[in-house]
């Protein structure tokens, strides 16, 4: 497992995950800020997300959809609030409706990424997601579940209990 | 919007908003630990802290009405009980978003060990 630690802090209702990664800083980056890297692995193998808009600066937006089984497409956005490449960005990831403009009536995250090297080598990748309420977390949990997350979740459990 | 919200009564809602609430205060999540093996009296409970037998009542008070102990009287004392199903179930939310995390992870490192071809300089 590459994910070493979990953290959910009740008080502040952030969700902490800490992953060692023996890649270098600069290449753990690009999985983030390229497009075609970055949707091998942002939605699960049932949704694969496909980025339309990518813009990692200050203010700028990305713009993603999810595409299920069914040929359904949910939408979603990112809007960068802080980035300082290749170690750190935050931004605020929601749902979009079907022509990509934000959703506002849609819970909203803010994610918050850091990665530092590690002495030896190696990087440290942590991802701080903050939700701005408990009834936030459970819509998205279930539009998750929607989106089939849990198909991916059940195999990936299948895998660990075995 | 393609994406449907499951259709969740309001009243569900609020409950998990007053289990979170509830959860999130360090004494109350040690007077559920406390009362996870069996009854505890309050006044029992008060012993363990260094704040007034008031004090102790009001968290109490507020596990109670999310549910997440029960209350009843033997005599004069008030007995506390953690209600399991509760917390398992504020448990099971958060191991949700746990799993959802671990399988995004997994995803990534996989990427990270594919010959990168570059398609970033």
């Amino acid at each position: 497992m590459t994910v070493t630690a979990v953290e959910m802090d009740l008080e502040q209702l952030t969700m902490c995950v800490t992953t060692q990664l023996d890649a270098p800083v600069t290449r753990a980056w690009q999985l983030w800020a390229d497009p075609r890297q970055l949707e091998r692995w942002w939605g699960p193998p049932t949704y694969p997300a496909t980025f339309i808009d990518h813009d990692l600066t200050q203010g700028g937006r990305c713009t993603y959809f999810m595409t299920g089984p069914e040929g359904d497409q949910p939408r979603g956005w990112w809007r960068i609030v802080a980035v300082d490449a290749p170690r750190s960005l935050e931004f605020e990831d929601g749902f979009a409706d079907e022509d990509g403009n934000p959703n506002n009536e849609l819970p909203v995250m803010t994610m918050r990424l850091d990665l530092t090297e590690r002495a030896g080598g190696g990087t440290t990748m942590t991802i701080v997601t903050r939700f701005s309420s408990v009834e936030d977390m459970q819509r998205i949990l279930d539009m998750g579940m929607e989106q089939g997350m849990t198909a991916a979740v059940n195999q990936m459990e299948g895998i660990l209990a075995g | 919007m393609v994406v449907i919200l499951k259709e969740r009564p309001d009243t569900d809602e609020k409950q998990a908003d007053l289990v979170f609430n509830a959860l999130a205060d360090r004494t109350r999540r040690d007077i559920l630990r406390r009362s996870m093996g069996g009854e505890l009296s309050v006044s029992a409970l008060a012993r363990s802290y260094t704040m007034s037998l008031a004090a102790v009542q009001k968290h109490v008070a507020v596990l109670d009405r999310a549910g997440l102990v029960t209350k009843r009287r033997r005599g004069r004392e008030q007995l506390v009980r953690t209600e399991l199903a509760t917390v398992q179930a504020a448990q099971s939310l958060l191991d949700e978003f746990e799993a959802i995390w671990r399988a995004r992870i997994d995803r990534f490192a996989d990427v990270l060990n594919m010959p990168n071809e570059g398609a970033m300089p």
